[in-house]
């Protein structure tokens, strides 16, 4: 039984396939430590009920020997705004509480084929629309770490004696809700979405292994557009392999979504790098910003200063139009979010005000009373951007400049670079009391700074944790791959994660009840200390 | 709950087009005489009263109306344009709903490979430029009906463009010259059809029916080349031929299968072209040119009164006779297009432009679609014509009439009658049946065999013709007997036994002095003689043998 939940998914399910653990064990261990965890707010919604269904048939065909592979019997857990067939999916709106679809989105009609127990559904921005996890029409995620041993070690040498509570930093978002649930080990893995960084920056202040995949690899059928056409399924894991699992298995053509890619793409296995020597790892200079914590930015050249000692190519190179990038996203997301957010207008499902003296009147108190500020402020701007005056001004403009962004990830792609290293946030998590300082338009437009301009092109792109802050609170790294070579990135995030060693989170929770799970947890010890 | 009024055409049209002069003018108070003569009074133009109107200045040129049509055929498919849900014609309400069609969030559009077929077919024998590549677009408007609140259409770049449409008609006296002219097709998109709301005002409230949802439509935008009613009726009722020729809609226009909006403006030649307005509703080819003939007229009226033609939105009252103004209180609206993301490019490829060793099921061959199409409506008019010796006229009614050409042709096939001969026993007495008890071809109750049979035995000189249509008679009673079986019952056999038949002449004229006597006076007065024979022969001889018979006794 020991450090079962810190293993990797492919070790748990060797112990699943031993014997040493059974489904149903394993998922009440992730339901407890739901129910000690629950004041993070990760879940909006447990399928306690659901998962220990799931986790009996799982153990049926374990005791048969017919176990359906790697995830069967695995704990996960979903971002509410995937569409999950009979659970109620809210994408933390007024809108869309009490919608309960008739149907399971790609990704997650493929992880149930393949086993998986579902734990719940997790917390996000309204519709996906925010950095922080805190604008949810279910109240903010607070992020584990702000309770683990190493965060409040640090705070108490502070010499002011801050009241703990208010100190809780924020998980970053929109996916904040999936990476507290996978940081706070009630699940393996989890689904979030990335339109603009909501898998990679909450996988960052959370300590996580987030991974975007290329648009298109894996199928949009079922989750709840924000942009559609730069949209992508995320997975948050604790270790790369652990992602690259669940993404082999997600991976490929679906006929539900014409944007998928139509070659087959099989479940792969990361091979062990041992040399880096023929690798050219890119450091876009654009990425340099003022904002940039200090400490980030010697954790980013110490990464690049690593490759570089292993034998590694490490150039500089420059994507000249990625300054553009937070307005053109502008632009272009609002003007697809005023689209996509037409469908709701409590005709046919969700919120439905009582006002009925006509139908234009209803739909207007509908999405009043639906749609936060957020939401409804995008689509104001949207609806203004694709107004026939406006369209050329403003909707063909961001797109020309998409094409920019794209092409210049292509022309350094080409000059031979294999992946950028980047930062994936500027910081690391900062107190909720000073995120909500500012507004959700400036917060977003800060902190997808580093990661939206991947969405534009489309590209494969991985959070990896590197190391803990003088705070205690986990800083990652971003790596952006060329289009299609997911395995590739992968690859070599897997080597780099060998490499740097984080640290697990040591929560309170887990200390209690199953001290064991921590067993291989390292104090802050890395290879790349500050 | 009240609702804005929907324009699902293209909203905004240009019209820097060219106006051609000199057809079907509108002269005011005065016959049109020879540009319009093949409406043949029948339009309203005829009967508006037009002499309210103040006297033309002198000089000043008459009206030219210019009419521009946009038409929406649903396309026949099993499945929706972009979902599986079946298409079927009243089916019960909200029956045919897929998730996508419901607009439940999360669903995305998948592109039916019948409904590009069917828009590439069309475009085709329409004679239009197909788009190799070509995009989708959303047009955003709520409303009830519209359950994403926008509709998938092709804005941007359509599936096909520049095409034309031929249609003829007959005219001189006797129907027999033919005139064809050619309406312009500036593009054929792809669009997804909305759903209906069933407006009950006794409850104020709404009732919506998703079937129709999401239904493949080709949107038709035509040139304004037309220039009356019964030009734009003649032009659509072609079309209807051949959407229905091709297979690609049944084109019906009482079932809402084809759908079609009328722009109509009215100017002096050489001075910049009027305001438009837009006639909508319009569920027949009848009411369409009637729509279209009152709303020029009403157009020329109110500028002859000094009045100003309001752009909008016009419904044809087919009770009144008149367009009124629809409730249209949202105004102008802006839809707002964008690009649907998540539909890539429409690509369509020729036989040297598709890929090696592409996936048939994943592409599209124009040039595999052109082997394809059947033979067009106008071309098998020729044929007929050329074929059987048949009339414009004839050809025109042949097609115009459901399931009559294959009807025709089935008793082609089967009989050793000559094709004159079929043509106006199809034509006259078998159509004629049918008008009179309001049947279709396929409710008919005599069979193409069945006829084929009789107009065998006609031929053969077994029955005379007046025996034929009694024959014809008692097959319509459908007690299913063959055309030989009735003869031999009813004793129809054209007589052959020349004494019998001489003796009857014989008596005739005996019995006759005073006829007999006539004809020494009046030779045409024989005809009395032959009809006395032949009713006494009870129809079943020749009159030509008759005839003989009794010129040869007469003259004897």
């Amino acid at each position: 039984m020991k450090t079962m939940l810190g293993r990797t998914l492919r070790e748990v399910s060797a112990a699943l396939k031993q014997g040493q653990i059974t489904p149903t064990e394993l998922c009440q261990k992730c339901l407890s430590l739901i129910k000690k965890t629950k004041y993070l707010n990760a879940y909006i919604t447990v399928t306690e009920e659901v998962a220990l269904k799931q986790a009996e048939e799982s153990e049926k065909r374990y005791k048969n020997g017919q176990s359906l592979g790697v995830l069967d019997g695995i704990p996960i857990a979903i971002k509410d705004n995937f569409s999950t067939s009979g659970i109620e999916t809210t994408c933390a709106s007024n809108m869309l509480k009490g919608y309960v679809p008739p149907y399971n989105a790609t990704v997650v009609q493929k992880l149930l084929d393949q086993g998986a127990l579902l734990m719940g559904k997790t917390n996000l921005d309204e519709f996906a629309m925010g950095s922080g996890s805190t604008d949810s029409v279910f109240g903010p995620v607070k992020n584990p770490w702000s309770y683990s041993k190493q965060y409040r070690e640090r705070r108490r040498q502070k010499p002011h004696g801050e009241n703990e509570d208010s100190n809780w930093v924020i998980t970053g978002g929109s996916s904040g809700g999936s990476a507290a649930a996978v940081s706070a080990f009630t699940c393996f893995a989890a689904l979030g979405s990335d339109t603009g960084g909501s898998t990679r920056n909450p996988a960052a202040l959370c300590g996580l292994v987030g991974v975007k995949p290329s648009y298109g690899l894996v199928s949009r059928h079922g989750l709840i557009p924000l942009v559609n056409s730069m949209d992508a399924p995320g997975i948050l894991t604790r270790y790369v392999d652990d992602a690259a699992v669940v993404l082999g298995m997600l991976a490929g053509h679906d006929p539900k979504d014409s944007t998928t890619v139509q070659d087959p793409v099989k479940p792969f296995t990361l091979p062990s790098l041992t040399d880096v020597s023929k690798l050219c790892i890119g450091i876009p200079k654009e990425y340099l910003v003022p904002e940039l914590s200090s400490e980030v930015r010697s954790l980013w050249s110490k990464a690049a200063d690593l490759f570089e000692s292993e034998g590694a190519k490490v150039v500089e190179v420059s994507l000249p139009h990625i300054s553009y990038s937070i307005v053109c996203y502008h632009v272009l997301c609002t003007s697809e979010v005023a689209s996509n957010m037409a469908r709701f207008d409590g005709l046919q499902y969700g919120h439905r005000c009582d006002i009925d003296v006509s139908t234009e009147a209803m739909y207007a108190a509908t999405r009043r009373e639906g749609f936060n500020e957020v939401v409804r402020g995008r689509i104001l701007s949207g609806n203004f951007f694709l107004l026939k005056e406006n369209y050329e001004n403003y909707f063909i403009k961001a797109q020309k400049v998409r094409r920019l962004i794209a092409n210049d990830f292509v022309n350094v792609f080409n000059s031979g670079v294999d992946v950028l290293l980047t930062p994936t946030t500027l910081s690391a998590a900062v107190p909720y009391l000073e995120f909500i300082k500012e507004d959700n338009r400036t917060r977003s437009a800060q902190d997808d700074i580093f990661t939206q301009a991947v969405n534009m092109a489309g590209l494969p792109a991985v959070n990896i944790p590197v190391a803990l802050s003088n705070q205690g609170l986990p800083i990652g790294l971003q790596f952006i791959g060329r289009a299609f070579c997911d395995q590739q990135l992968l690859t070599i995030a897997k080597w780099f994660e060998k490499q740097v060693e984080f640290p697990v989170t040591q929560l309170q929770e887990l200390m209690d009840d199953c001290s064991s799970v921590l067993e291989n947890g390292k104090l802050a010890s890395m290879s790349l200390k500050q | 709950m009240a609702a804005p009024v929907l324009c699902s055409g293209c909203p905004q049209r240009c019209w820097a087009l060219v106006w051609v002069y000199g057809r079907c003018r509108h002269r005011r108070g005065a016959p049109v005489g020879s540009t319009c003569n093949w409406m043949r009074g029948q339009s309203s133009v005829a009967q508006q009263p037009l002499h309210t109107a103040r006297k033309p200045r002198k000089g000043e040129p008459e009206w030219a109306a210019v009419v521009g049509l946009e038409i929406h055929a649903q396309i026949s498919s099993n499945s929706k344009l972009f979902s599986g849900s079946q298409v079927c014609f009243a089916a019960p309400p909200n029956s045919l709903v897929s998730f996508f069609d419901a607009s439940l969030p999360g669903t995305l559009p998948v592109l039916n490979r019948r409904c590009v077929e069917a828009a590439v077919m069309t475009g085709l024998a329409l004679n239009c430029h197909i788009n190799k590549k070509s995009l989708f677009d959303r047009k955003h408007y709520f409303y009830a009906d519209l359950p994403a609140g926008y509709q998938i259409t092709q804005h941007r770049l359509p599936i096909a463009v520049n095409g034309s449409l031929a249609y003829s008609s007959c005219a001189g006296t006797k129907q027999s010259q033919m005139t064809t002219r050619t309406v312009r097709v500036k593009q054929i998109q792809l669009e997804q059809d909305s759903g209906k709301s069933l407006h009950d005002d006794l409850r104020s409230q709404t009732l919506i029916d998703l079937n129709r949802a999401g239904i493949g439509l080709l949107e038709l935008v035509l040139e304004p080349d037309v220039s009356c009613g019964e030009e734009a009726a003649t032009a659509v009722r072609e079309l209807q031929l051949i959407l229905q020729a091709l297979g690609t809609s049944h084109a019906g226009m009482a079932e809402g299968q084809l759908r079609v909006d009328a722009n109509v403006s009215v100017h002096r030649p050489g001075e910049p072209l009027g305001i438009r307005t837009e006639v909508k509703n319009l569920n027949s080819i009848r009411f369409l040119a009637k729509a279209i003939d009152y709303e020029i007229q009403r157009q020329i009226q109110e500028l002859e009164n000094g009045g100003e033609i309001l752009n909008e939105t016009r419904s044809f009252d087919y009770k009144l006779g008149c367009t009124v103004p629809m409730r249209d209180k949202e105004g102008k609206q802006d839809y707002r297009f964008m690009p649907e993301p998540n539909l890539p490019p429409l690509l369509l490829y020729d036989t040297a432009s598709l890929p090696a060793g592409a996936d048939s099921q994943q592409v599209i061959n124009i040039d595999q679609i052109r082997e394809r199409l059947p033979e067009l409506p106008r071309v098998t008019r020729e044929r007929l014509v050329q074929q059987y010796g048949m009339s414009w006229d004839h050809s025109f009614t042949l097609l115009n009439e459901v399931d009559l050409l294959a009807f025709f042709q089935n008793v082609m096939k089967e009989t050793r009658a000559e094709p004159k001969k079929v043509t106006s026993w199809v034509l006259n007495t078998f159509l004629g049946y049918l008008k009179q008890q309001n049947l279709a071809v396929r409710e008919s109750p005599v069979t193409a065999s069945a006829l084929a049979e009789l107009l065998d035995l006609l031929d053969s000189k077994a029955i005379s013709s007046s025996a034929a249509k009694q024959v014809f008679e008692e097959l319509w009673k459908n007690e299913g007997k063959t055309p030989a079986q009735i003869v031999s019952e009813k004793k129809l056999e054209l007589m052959q036994d020349q004494e019998a038949l001489e003796q009857l002449c014989h008596s005739v004229m005996q019995a006759h002095p005073h006829v007999v006597m006539d004809v020494k006076g009046n030779p045409r007065a024989i005809n009395k003689l032959i009809g006395l024979v032949r009713k006494a022969t009870l129809s079943r001889a020749d009159p030509t043998v008759i005839k003989t018979i009794l010129e040869r006794k007469l003259s004897s």
